[in-house]
């Protein structure tokens, strides 16, 4: 290393680290010690998922901030369901479709998206609408529904999950955004961006049969994490969750949240989710475990927030 | 006339093409109506009662004989590419290689009978172990199928690493060693005899074969050797691959004959013809049989009984207590287990159209009876999925009545049942939910439990029994929450909906 480089990269650190811990390794793991000094959090409300997304965007100084020319992409939305689109047990097909288009024209080299499905992958890629918006956008749909998809990752923070087989697309990519839909779940109590993670898993079985927040937590740890987390909240499912059984289930709050923060991100959420279904935050207890992993804050007051109406 | 060979073949491969592919097609892309060709088999017509059909076939072999064996069936047409395959592993003077034989009467009769009978009596054992189209569908769906997808496997596996994600492999779920066995060891049997005796098999073990032979003796079309032209060059003979031509005494055994027209290409003398038989005096065909009627009818009787006492054993296997014991869980739309075990003929297209591979053919859980007829096998993300009916539009034999989607949604194929000590919330005293999450109608839902905790509870009543909760949940090797099958299919309570949102939000809440 350079003595220049040095420098560079100890100032850079010392910036990162003045803000929180978990902007430096979003940093770190973008490739790039780039340090933005927008908002920490950026909630959208009142607008189509598409403009929603591109305005959290430009606050946080627009994609070509994320993604550089040439880079490999993963983008991983909630398509655990064979739900379609109003159903909201999916991420939002549009929004996850802008994000490709997006990403393809800061120059991103590919752009792939997967989940490990809890329904039929096929049939869940193609009912939830997701499929056909990304291969519009000129984005690649890739199978997770094998087990060698998926090679041995460490979580040495982690409490009961000390390592899992995750999805190799997103270990060799160079930039991936994490873009759950916000519900209400059986088991966890909601699902947010944390146990979106579940879907880059392929045992998710070791999740319910050790303790499920704990290991929600863990997974949070994970080295390599999302450039930002895309809460996708323009409709939310308040019951029967995760899967729902009906539109009844489904409130239209035409909300985006945007934060590399996860804890702070489903903190957010579930603010935002408590207007409609009152939820104590301690019983989704993965979040203040997974602060206590040192993943993120609850704090939301520490944070730089930026709200937009639109 | 001897066109009629290549319009036979073509007919076939017409035919057998569509029917093999879509028993392998391992990716859901070909249509499902191509199991509309199934429909047109004489056992599915016969056991659905399908009339049209039944009256199509048995006009068609009025006038033509057993052009069902030759261009329909597509066991039949699989021995014809077995034995036309084999003409490449011969030498080259030995390729018209039959020769006239008698028929096995005794046998061909005996099968025959013992199938009627037993079937009378309540059972379709015999039924499915014989139909031609269900034994080529568990050979496709047991043998070829999963070769088909190794194959696929291995490319996929390669171009995966590669980075193209076109191809992508396909997980084989479950192996049934008894239906794998029993198909191998038809499959064998075929080979051998159409290697070596053409179709021999259709001729005597095939009781579709035996049956269509009674048609073809009086159909108004047939095979006739004119004796005034025949050279007795041998070549007809030689070339019939049902080894009823007698080239010495100028006679064609039409029972047996299953209208390949091969005999028509190969005589030079056109001394062989296909023609009307009530237009001058017929070729009386000698059946050499009286003797032996009286034999026959003994083997039958004695066999018949023991048959039926066989088949209609009911034993149910599995009940071992510290397994999930239980009765077999029918597919959508079997009804209930008479009906379903009567008219299966577990030819496996159900099971291979099934998404979620959850359909697997029975062991003995139906008893000897309903042997490889589907059953629900549950297990890690493998279960009956809400939003599909495909299994029930397939079955060509009406064992699975078509149910519309709606209808499917809300058909009880069996009960969730709780054992509260197993589960993960009781015994480790933390948050789970598996069963409950995946459960579509929420049957299975969390209630309180305490410390915050929540537990799942079943409502029997809204329960459809698709195992969702039983393939996800974590307590292994005893899940805590399981499927009991029934036998009668019941339509199940629509869940209820949830009450409706209406408020407006305008606020973040942070």
């Amino acid at each position: 290393m350079k003595r220049r480089d040095f420098f560079k990269s100890a100032a850079a650190l010392g910036v990162a680290s003045l803000f929180k811990t978990n902007a430096l390794g979003a940093a770190l793991s973008g490739k790039q010690l780039k340090v933005h000094a927008g908002p920490d959090l950026v909630a959208v409300m009142g607008g189509e998922p598409d403009v929603m997304l591109e305005r959290a965007l430009k606050e946080l100084g627009g994609i070509k901030n994320f993604v550089k020319r040439g880079q490999k992409v993963v983008i991983k939305p909630n398509i655990g369901w064979d739900r379609k689109p109003e159903l909201a047990a999916n991420t939002n097909p549009e929004l996850v479709g802008t994000l490709v288009r997006l990403c393809k024209e800061a120059g991103a080299s590919q752009v792939t998206v997967f989940d490990h499905t809890c329904h039929d992958w096929k049939k869940s890629y193609t009912n939830s609408g997701i499929e056909k918006a990304v291969t519009a956008a000129g984005g690649k749909m890739v199978p997770a529904n094998d087990e060698s998809y998926y090679r041995e990752v460490e979580f040495p923070r982690g409490v009961n999950l000390k390592k899992a087989k995750i999805h190799q697309a997103l270990l060799d990519c160079d930039v991936w955004f994490n873009v759950p839909v916000l519900k209400q779940h059986g088991g966890a109590k909601n699902t947010i961006s944390m146990k979106n993670l579940m879907g880059i898993v392929w045992d998710r079985s070791f999740f319910h049969s050790h303790d499920l927040h704990q290991c929600i937590a863990d997974v949070a740890t994970f080295h390599k994490q999302p450039t930002l987390n895309i809460v996708d909240a323009y409709r939310i499912m308040k019951s029967n969750g995760p899967q729902g059984k009906s539109e009844s289930d489904v409130v239209k709050l035409k909300s985006l949240l945007v934060s590399h923060d996860f804890v702070a991100v489903d903190t957010a959420a579930m603010k935002l989710y408590s207007q409609v279904e009152p939820t104590d935050l301690k019983d989704v207890r993965y979040i203040a475990l997974a602060e206590k992993n040192r993943v993120g804050t609850q704090n939301l007051e520490r944070l730089n927030v930026k709200r937009i109406k639109l | 006339m001897k066109s009629l060979k290549n319009i036979r073949v073509v007919l076939s491969l017409l035919f057998f093409l569509p029917i093999f592919l879509f028993f392998i097609d391992f990716t859901g892309k070909l249509p499902v109506q191509l199991h509309k060709l199934l429909s047109i088999q004489w056992i599915p017509a016969l056991l659905s009662l399908n009339l049209i059909v039944i009256g199509i076939l048995l006009l068609l072999s009025l006038l033509f004989g057993r052009i069902y064996c030759s261009t329909i069936c597509p066991l039949g047409i699989l021995q014809d590419i077995l034995s036309w395959k084999s003409r490449f592993f011969r030498k080259k003077n030995k390729k018209n290689r039959y020769k006239y034989a008698a028929p096995s009467n005794i046998l061909r009769y005996s099968i025959l009978a013992l199938t009627v009978i037993v079937f009378i009596f309540g059972s379709s054992f015999l039924v499915l172990m014989l139909d031609p189209y269900s034994t080529f569908g568990r050979i496709a769906s047991q043998l070829l199928r999963p070769l088909a997808i190794w194959g696929n496997n291995g490319l996929a596996h390669i171009s995966n690493r590669l980075g193209n994600y076109t191809l992508y492999e396909v997980e084989q779920v479950g192996f049934v060693p008894l239906a794998f066995g029993l198909a191998t060891l038809f499959f064998c049997l075929i080979i051998l005899l159409s290697w070596t005796k053409g179709r021999l098999y259709c001729n005597t073990i095939c009781p579709v074969g035996t049956s269509l032979g009674f048609l073809s003796k009086i159909s108004f079309f047939h095979i006739s050797i004119e004796g005034a032209a025949c050279t007795h060059c041998g070549a007809c003979e030689r070339k019939c691959k049902s080894q009823c031509i007698d080239s010495h005494a100028l006679k064609v055994d039409d029972s047996r004959c299953v209208t390949c027209f091969n005999c028509l290409s190969t005589c030079k003398s056109g001394a062989i013809n296909y023609r009307i038989r009530y237009k001058k005096e017929t070729a009386e065909v000698v059946e050499p049989k009286g003797n032996n009627s009286r034999r026959t009818f003994l083997v039958t009787s004695g066999a018949a009984i023991a048959s039926v006492a066989l088949a209609r054993t009911n034993k149910i296997v599995g009940n071992n207590d510290s397994m999930l014991s239980r009765k077999p869980i029918m597919p959508p739309g079997a009804d209930n287990r008479e009906h379903f075990n009567k008219h299966c003929t577990a030819c496996q297209l159900c099971v291979t159209k099934c998404p979620m591979q959850v359909l697997k053919p029975a062991a003995l859980q139906y008893g000897l009876p309903g042997i490889m007829q589907p059953h629900l096998t549950f297990s890690t993300h493998v279960f009956c999925t809400y939003d599909c009916n495909i299994c029930t539009t397939v079955c060509p034999t009406g064992a699975l009545i078509p149910l519309p989607i709606e209808e499917k949604k809300v058909t009880q194929l069996g009960i969730a049942t709780f054992r509260r000590e197993k589960c993960v919330v009781y015994k480790d005293e933390k948050d789970c939910g598996a069963c409950s999450e995946h459960c579509p109608t929420q049957a299975v839902h969390m209630i309180p439990y305490k410390n915050g905790l929540t537990i799942p509870e079943v409502t029997a009543d809204i329960c459809i029994g698709c195992g969702a909760c039983e393939s996800i949940c974590p307590a292994r090797p005893y899940q805590a929450i399981y499927v009991e099958g029934i036998s009668t299919q019941h339509r199940a309570k629509n869940p209820s909906e949830a009450k409706k949102f209406n408020k407006k939000i305008n606020d973040f809440g942070f």
